[in-house]
C-alpha cells in the first residue's frame, strides 16, 4: 500500500509540471502583459513599461540567461513561486489581491454546488437502479428515453426556461437573490436537471455491467429477493466506476456554475469568474483555472488512493 | 457507407435524413450570406426594418420578427451555418490531433506513449468550459477562438479512445506480418491500422459534434463568441429581453431549431456506437 502511495504520488509531479506550464503559456505568453487592459488603450510607452518591470513581465520566459541574474529569476519560476505562496496577483477589476476575492466565492458556490451534486447523484442512481431491475421494460424505455430528451437541451435553455417558467410565470420560486436557503432551491434543481441525462445514462451502463455477472446468479439461485442483489451486490460492485465519476466532479463544486450563479445572483466563484472573463480580468480568471486543475489532481490522487486501501486488485495490478 | 445505412433502424434514418435537412438549410443560408458579401449588400439576416420590430409570426415572417425587424427564419438559417462550420471545424482540429497522438501514443508505447498520457493527463485536468472560454477570450472573440478553445480541449477523449483501441491491435498478426514484410512504421500505422480502427473516429464525430454545437451557443450567449452574425447562442441572449413581455417566437424557434438538433445527433450516435461498436452491443443487451 505505501508503495502504491509513493508511486501514484510521484505521478503527480510531471501532471502538475504541465498543468503550471499549460497554465502559464496560455495566460502569461499567448495572453501578454495585462499592461494595456489595466492602462487603457491611450497608455504611454514609459508607463507600460513601468507597468511591465513592476510585475515582472519584462523578465526573461522561462530561463533567464542574463549576464548576473539568477537563471531561475524568469517570468515562469516567479509564477511558481507566486503560486505556491497562494499569491495570484492582483485582480484588475476589484483592484485587490485575486486570493481575497476568490476566498469571498468559495462559500456561496459550495452552497449551491454541493446539494447540487448530492442530490443530482441520489436521484441519478435511484432511477438508474430502477432502470436496471426493469431492464428492456416500459419504465427503462421511457427513462432512457427521457435521459436523452434532457441532455439534448442547452444548458443555456435550462436556466432561461426554469427562471422564466418557475420563477418568473408561475412564482413558485424567488427570481434572483441570496438570502436564505430556498433561494437556492431553484437553481439547484435546474443543475440537476440539467446533467441527470448525462448521469441517468452513465449509472445505468456501470449497474448493468455488474448485473450479468456469474455471482448475480448465484445470489439469486440462493433465493435472495431481487432488491436484496440489486442493493448489497450490485450496487456495490459498481460503485468504483460511480464513484470515479461523482469525484471527478468534486473540482467543479469548487469552481462553481457560470450561468446559475450569474443568473440567480449568487455570488459565488461562478459569478467571479464569468464577470472576470467578460472584463479581461485575466488574473483572476488564471487563478481559478489554475486552482481547479491542481484540486482536481488531488481528488483524483485520494479517490486512487481509496480504491487501493479499499480493494487490493488496485493495487497489486 | 451501404451496409451503415442498412444497419440503421428506421429512427436512425429519420435522424440522418432531418440532419441532412438542416444541412441543406445550412448550405443555402451560408451561400447566401456569401454571396451578399461578395456583391457588398446586407446579408438577409441583417435586413432591418424598424418599422416591422416584434411582428408574430405570418405569411411574410414565418417566424415573426426580432428587436430591430429583422427577419427571424433568416437569422436562423444563418445561425444553423454557423453551428455546423464549428461542429465540422472543431473536429477538424480535435479529431486529426486525438488519432495522431492516440496512434502514435499506442503503436509505439514506451517514452512516446508516457508523453501523450501526460499531455492528455494535463489537459483533461483543466476546468473544462473555464478553460475553453479563457482560450476563446485570450485567441480573440469571435468564431476561431471557439474553434480553437472547443478543438484544443476535446482532442482528449479522441486520443484516448483510439490509443486504447490501436494498443490492441498492436501485437495482432497482421500487423506482425506487415513488420516482417519490411513496412515503415508509418505505412503500418495509418495503412494497416488506421482503418481498423476508422469505426472509432465516426463514434467520435458523431458525439463531438452536438457537443461541440451546445458549447458554441453557450459561448456566443455569453457574448464572448460570434460576433456581428447571428449565433444560435446570440439569437438566444437577443431573444432573452422582451421574453418577460410576451415576444416569445424568437426564443421559441431556436430553441426548438437547437434541441433537434442536438436530439437527433445524440439519438443517432448512440445507434452508431451499437452498430460499430460490438463490445459495447454485447454488454446492452
Amino acid at each position: 500500500m505505501l508503495r502504491y502511495a509513493v508511486r501514484r504520488l510521484l505521478e503527480l509531479i510531471p501532471t502538475t509540471v504541465g498543468i503550471l506550464l499549460l497554465t502559464f503559456v496560455l495566460f502569461n505568453v499567448v495572453g501578454g502583459s495585462s499592461a494595456q487592459v489595466v492602462l487603457g488603450k491611450n497608455a504611454t510607452k514609459a508607463s507600460i513599461e513601468a507597468f511591465n518591470k513592476r510585475y515582472g513581465y519584462d523578465k526573461p520566459l522561462i530561463l533567464n540567461t542574463r549576464e548576473g541574474e539568477s537563471v531561475f529569476d524568469s517570468q515562469f519560476f516567479n509564477f511558481i513561486k507566486n503560486v505556491a505562496r497562494g499569491d495570484f496577483g492582483m485582480s484588475t477589476e476589484h483592484r485587490e489581491p485575486v486570493m481575497d476575492v476568490l476566498k469571498r466565492g468559495v462559500g456561496p458556490t459550495l452552497s449551491l454546488t454541493a446539494p447540487m451534486v448530492v442530490c443530482g447523484t441520489l436521484l441519478g442512481l435511484a432511477l438508474a437502479l430502477g432502470c436496471a431491475a426493469l431492464r428492456g421494460g416500459a419504465f427503462d424505455k421511457g427513462v432512457l428515453v427521457m435521459s436523452t430528451v434532457l441532455m439534448s437541451v442547452n444548458y443555456v435553455v435550462w436556466v432561461l426556461a426554469g427562471q422564466f417558467f418557475l420563477a418568473y410565470k408561475w412564482r413558485i420560486f424567488p427570481i434572483w437573490g441570496y438570502e436564505n436557503a430556498f433561494y437556492l432551491a431553484l437553481p439547484v434543481l435546474i443543475g440537476v436537471l440539467s446533467s441527470l441525462g448525462v448521469d441517468i445514462r452513465f449509472f445505468r451502463t456501470a449497474v448493468l455491467d455488474e448485473i450479468y455477472k456469474p455471482y448475480v446468479r448465484t445470489a439469486r439461485a440462493k433465493g435472495l429477493s431481487r432488491t436484496a442483489i440489486l442493493v448489497k451486490h450490485v450496487l456495490r460492485n459498481s460503485l468504483i466506476p460511480i464513484v470515479t465519476y461523482v469525484s471527478l466532479s468534486i473540482p467543479y463544486l469548487f469552481t462553481g456554475s457560470l450561468l446559475l450563479e450569474t443568473f440567480f445572483g449568487i455570488p459565488g466563484l461562478g459569478s467571479v469568474s464569468l464577470n472576470a472573463i467578460n472584463s479581461a480580468d485575466l488574473a483572476v480568471v488564471r487563478a481559478v483555472v489554475l486552482l481547479g486543475a491542481l484540486l482536481y489532481q488531488v481528488v483524483n490522487l485520494v479517490t486512487d488512493l481509496a480504491y487501493a486501501a479499499l480493494d487490493p486488485r488496485v493495487r497489486l495490478g | 457507407m451501404k451496409a451503415l445505412w442498412n444497419r440503421l433502424s428506421v429512427g436512425g434514418r429519420l435522424c440522418l435524413a432531418v440532419i441532412a435537412a438542416y444541412f441543406l438549410c445550412a448550405a443555402w443560408g451560408g451561400a447566401r450570406s456569401l454571396r451578399a458579401r461578395l456583391a457588398d449588400e446586407t446579408p438577409a439576416y441583417n435586413v432591418v426594418n424598424v418599422s416591422a420590430r416584434y411582428q408574430p409570426p405570418s405569411a411574410t415572417h414565418w417566424m415573426g420578427t426580432d428587436n430591430l425587424g429583422r427577419d427571424v427564419s433568416a437569422r436562423l438559417v444563418q445561425g444553423a451555418w454557423i453551428s455546423f462550420q464549428v461542429g465540422i471545424g472543431t473536429s477538424l482540429i480535435a479529431i486529426p490531433l486525438g488519432v495522431l497522438l492516440g496512434l502514435l501514443g499506442g503503436y509505439f508505447g514506451g517514452k512516446t506513449d508516457s508523453l501523450v498520457v501526460w499531455l492528455c493527463a494535463t489537459v483533461a485536468s483543466m476546468p473544462g468550459l473555464l478553460f475553453i472560454l479563457a482560450i476563446s477570450l485570450i485567441a480573440g472573440k469571435g468564431i476561431l477562438g471557439i474553434l480553437l478553445g472547443i478543438g484544443l480541449t476535446t482532442w482528449v477523449g479522441v486520443c484516448r479512445t483510439i490509443r486504447a483501441e490501436v494498443m490492441k491491435h498492436r501485437d495482432r498478426a497482421y500487423v506482425q506480418a506487415a513488420r516482417v514484410l519490411g513496412y515503415s512504421h508509418l505505412r503500418i500505422m495509418f495503412r494497416h491500422i488506421l482503418p481498423n480502427v476508422a469505426h472509432l473516429i465516426l463514434i467520435q464525430f458523431s458525439i463531438r459534434f452536438p457537443g461541440s454545437v451546445a458549447t458554441e451557443v453557450f459561448i456566443s450567449f455569453l457574448g464572448i463568441g460570434v460576433q456581428g452574425e447571428p449565433s444560435w447562442g446570440v439569437m438566444i441572449g437577443n431573444a432573452r429581453m422582451r421574453l418577460w413581455q410576451g415576444v416569445w417566437w424568437e426564443m421559441t424557434f431556436v430553441t426548438l431549431a437547437i434541441f433537434v438538433l442536438v436530439l437527433v445527433f445524440n439519438h443517432l450516435a448512440d445507434e452508431l456506437r451499437d452498430i460499430l461498436d460490438p463490445a459495447l452491443r454485447n454488454e446492452r443487451n
